[in-house]
């Protein structure tokens, strides 16, 4: 790792200050991506920002039919929220099969949105719950927050505070994991919305990072139902190619999580 | 250069670090306690698992600065004296080791598994919760029946204090 200057901030306001006064600033939360990248040299921060101890982005709020989950909140205590496993339980099941035990302990919502990755799990389930990201400047609708590989809709210094969900009817997450890194080979996040919406998120599996499902999500409108898949077919053009598996078995496996992730939402 | 202090295995420390020092090399480097292992070095293998506020951690992936005002706990801090800890004993018992580099963080995660479940531990679901730590040697077999065997010692202690 190259050398940094490390500051841990006490709050929102005092980490968008520190990011102003830095050259080449990154903000660390759970630090389970940033501290890889930048062990391999991948990434080379000025300063790095610590947001973990920031208690205003810490916990979660369930009112009415919003689940808010702060930005800071690891995935451990996202997974045994007792609001979570009540209003979305898939959030819950989501967390617990992403990563390992010590990168739960650790790992943060808002770090797994604001990366991006292609196959992180989380931006599957804002974008088909139709959540809104809060930041310290504005909210951002799932739908605009997305924007490819590795890339989101914020500006240089914004921070992630919170993320809200709409409490579904019904959702289910299923995925192939990795078996060594534990990532998404491709997982799909579905929703029913209370007003009878369907909105299907696929991760891992589209070459520009999540995306949305509209044949699977015709298809479940009609007939929410595992077998209302069966006859979907799912292009393999623009779907990601690697070691791991072809365009074409991510393609098939887009199909099979989401009528195992439709199973387990009942 | 910054100072970090934080509490290691019950003793108050203050140790001065470069900001990128990893928790991993300020316990091994600093502080001398090398049964914290490097394996991966790419937060995959668990070899370097520590204990940091109750909760199981990768100490190669964070940085020392986070780490300050915790409370850490590694594989020398354990044992009572020379009465092993029952996860050590249960880990030598059921020849839960060959090589012993991966232990250290096997020990580290596998008493957070047994603290988090209690006495709901079933095979399955230690093969599930140990997925973080990778071991080259056992494939595991003893690794899970050391386990499973100090779940349950770990009850009889607990319920002795």
């Amino acid at each position: 790792m190259y050398q940094t200057t490390y500051h841990r901030a006490s709050s929102v306001d005092e980490a968008a200050s520190l990011f102003g006064k830095s050259s080449d600033a990154k903000f660390l939360a759970g630090g389970q991506t940033l501290l890889p990248v930048m062990k391999q040299r991948l990434a080379s921060p000025s300063d790095v920002i610590d947001l973990g101890k920031i208690k205003e982005l810490q916990g979660v709020e369930l009112s009415g039919d919003t689940l808010t989950i702060k930005a800071a909140t690891t995935y451990y205590d996202i997974m045994t929220n007792a609001d979570v496993k009540k209003a979305i339980p898939a959030i819950a099941y989501l967390t617990s099969v992403l990563g390992d035990p010590a990168v739960r302990y650790r790992g943060t919502i808002g770090g797994s949105i604001a990366n991006n990755d292609p196959a992180a799990d989380f931006p599957a389930a804002l974008l088909a719950l139709g959540a809104t990201v809060k930041t310290n400047k504005r909210s951002i609708a799932a739908d605009d927050f997305f924007k490819g590989l590795f890339t989101t809709a914020l500006e240089d210094g914004e921070i992630i505070t919170a993320v809200s969900f709409p409490v579904p009817a019904k959702a289910g997450y299923e995925k192939m994991r990795h078996p060594a890194s534990r990532f998404a080979l491709t997982g799909v996040f579905v929703a029913q919305t209370k007003s009878g919406d369907v909105r299907v998120a696929a991760t891992g599996a589209s070459q520009s990072g999540v995306m949305r499902v509209p044949a699977i999500e015709a298809a479940l409108k009609a007939n929410w139902s595992p077998s209302a898949i069966d006859n979907v077919s799912i292009s393999a053009s623009g779907l990601l190619a690697d070691i791991h598996g072809t365009a074409e078995y991510r393609a098939n496996l887009v199909k099979v999580m989401a009528q195992r992730a439709v199973a387990a939402a009942g | 250069m910054s100072t970090v202090k934080l509490t290691v295995n019950g003793k108050a420390v203050a140790v001065d670090v470069e900001d990128r020092t990893l928790l991993v090399h300020l316990l091994r480097d600093h502080l001398n306690l090398t049964g914290t292992h490097v394996g991966c070095d790419t937060s995959q293998c668990g070899a370097c698992v520590v204990h940091m506020d109750g909760r199981a951690v990768k100490s190669c992936t964070m940085l020392a600065g986070q780490a300050d005002g915790a409370n850490v706990t590694t594989i020398e801090g354990i044992a009572k004296g020379d009465e092993l800890h029952p996860m050590q004993a249960a880990f030598r018992d059921n020849h839960g080791l060959q090589c012993g580099y991966c232990t250290p963080g096997m020990i580290m995660s596998a008493i957070d598994i047994v603290h988090r479940h209690g006495g709901q531990l079933d095979e399955a679901t230690v093969r599930h919760e140990l997925e973080g730590n990778i071991c080259r040697c056992t494939g595991y077999h003893n690794i899970v029946k050391a386990v499973l065997d100090a779940a349950g010692r770990m009850k009889v202690s607990q319920a002795a204090e």
